[in-house]
């Protein structure tokens, strides 16, 4: 049987001994091909939760496995497998669209590093944009440029940390599309954090609602909109995150 | 080294490369410094001419010789350092951990960029002391190579003190990637032989390659000798050093990712 796309068992962070968890006892198990949602407010543990499954935070205890390989001893056989974008991290702004692609493409060990780079550009309309400067371009064709950074090695796994913050809806709207054809073409494993409910809401066929470094809830987003007999993923996510259970909810 | 590894290495050293092909003041900056030092002393030995000209020739190389060789150290040190620092300035350090670049490929391309800036950085500076004090660094035959090497590891040492520091505290570090080689300076014995130190001091010059590969500079101008002893104290003492500065990087590496700072070091 074919190891899960993540496996996360009993996951605690702690920043410091005396401080609350930041990610409290997560345990969850993402089969490969599916796009799962990763939601909860500001502090819920969704970028510690990223950090750990990506190696960059140690956990204080749990265990990890990407695609099969322990994190803890195995991370960089996954790392080779993976990728991850975020608004949050930049790439190198003073050179080009293409060095930028090309140094990742040596990280990452692609094959055929041109052709991959002139088929990423062609798809992901960069082509007119591979001679500027990473830090010349727009908030949209950072997100392209960061998106193709991330599909460079064509990952098994990829980690999206708000993929369309920060965007215009009609951008934000071409990201996803483009997202939902990658993922049928390829059967890449995505998870995704973000707080864009409609975006979880059409793109992810589970969500793992976050508080307090806990999973509070998950399911699909039908079953949950079912569950707190709501019209939206938004305000599904407004009762868990007050706290108000369903027969609470105001009608 | 694997071909993997290889090209790993070869991905960060290009990121470099590709900085300083569209930036010419970067460039411009890498030899700015040892030129400067390089005129400077040549002055002063001009100026020791103008004084007492029987001890000035031997002053001259002296002086020269010792300013282009700590600018190797030091060269080598800020290009290290420097280079790592490019990546936290550039907010870039999450994508290159999140990738299978290991700690050791880092730490390689860091030393490779840090040859490159030392080659590009040095060399003007020891052309223009031959053309305008006909002081040839070379002269001192090819022992000067492994002045070079034994400098370049000792500035691969402290660099890899200054970022588990900056591992450990964050871009607030940054400022030692400038100064903190100046500190070993007086130590170094760059224009001046140990023995000039007081007793209590001479040891802490001796535990550093630095003053060993000046010594051995000396011996090589004065007397035209090759101090082999000194040569090898040098190396020893940059095995030692790396070792020990290479386990407290690795140390603030895994603490790093304790506590969360890779996610957030350059803010």
């Amino acid at each position: 049987m074919q190891s899960p796309a993540i496996l996360a068992e009993a996951l605690t962070k702690r920043y410091a001994a005396d401080a609350p968890p930041a990610v409290d006892g997560l345990s969850f198990s993402m089969p490969r091909g599916a796009t799962w949602g990763l939601l909860g407010g500001n502090g819920a543990g969704k970028t510690t939760t990223i950090g750990m499954l990506l190696g960059l935070l140690v956990p204080t205890s749990g265990r990890i496995a990407c695609l099969g390989h322990d994190m803890a001893r195995d991370r960089f056989a996954a790392l080779a497998r993976m990728n991850f974008s975020s608004p949050y991290i930049a790439l190198p702004s003073r050179i080009s669209v293409a060095e930028n692609l090309r140094v990742y493409a040596h990280l990452y060990g692609v094959p055929g590093t041109e052709r991959r780079i002139r088929d990423l550009a062609s798809q992901l309309q960069l082509t007119d944009l591979l001679d500027r400067p990473a830090g010349n371009l727009s908030a949209g064709q950072k997100t392209r440029v960061a998106l193709a950074k991330a599909l460079i090695n064509t990952p098994e796994l990829l980690l999206l940390d708000e993929p369309t913050a920060s965007l215009d809806p009609d951008t934000g709207d071409w990201v996803r599309s483009w997202l939902e054809r990658y993922r049928a073409e390829t059967g890449c494993s995505i998870l995704l954090a973000s707080h864009n409910m409609a975006e979880v809401e059409r793109l992810c066929g589970h969500v793992l609602m976050l508080k307090q470094g806990k999973v509070v809830d998950q399911g699909s987003p039908a079953s949950l909109l079912a569950k707190y007999g709501r019209d939206d993923l938004e305000e599904v996510f407004l009762d868990i995150a007050r706290g108000r259970q369903r027969e609470e909810v105001p009608a | 080294m694997r071909s993997g590894a290889l090209r790993r290495v070869w991905g960060m050293v290009y990121r470099h490369l590709a900085l300083y092909r569209r930036s010419w003041p970067r460039v411009l900056e890498l030899m700015y410094w040892p030129i400067l030092q390089m005129v400077v002393w040549g002055f002063v030995t001009a100026y020791l001419a103008g004084v007492q000209a029987n001890t000035a020739s031997v002053a001259a190389g002296i002086l020269l010789g010792g300013a282009l060789l700590w600018e190797v150290t030091l060269r080598a040190q800020m290009g290290f350092s420097i280079s790592f620092l490019e990546e936290i300035w550039s907010r870039n350090l999450g994508h290159v951990f999140v990738s299978p670049l290991r700690p050791r490929e880092l730490v390689a391309a860091l030393m490779a960029m840090s040859v490159i800036r030392v080659v590009v950085g040095v060399l003007p500076a020891v052309g223009l002391a031959w053309l305008l004090y006909h002081f040839g660094l070379f002269s001192m035959g090819p022992v000067v190579v492994l002045f070079f090497a034994a400098l370049l590891a000792m500035g691969w040492a402290v660099a890899l003190g200054v970022v588990a520091l900056i591992l450990r505290y964050g871009a607030g570090a940054e400022a030692l990637a400038w100064s903190v080689l100046f500190g070993l300076a007086p130590f170094s014995a760059v224009f001046y032989p140990v023995s000039v130190l007081p007793a209590w001091l001479q040891p802490v010059a001796l535990s550093l390659p630095s003053a060993h590969v000046f010594e051995g500079m000396r011996a090589a101008l004065l007397h035209g000798e090759i101090a082999w002893g000194h040569l090898a104290a040098a190396f020893a003492l940059d095995g030692f050093w790396l070792a020990v500065m290479a386990w407290v990087f690795m140390r603030q590496f895994h603490s790093a990712r304790v506590r969360g700072a890779l996610l957030n070091i350059g803010e």
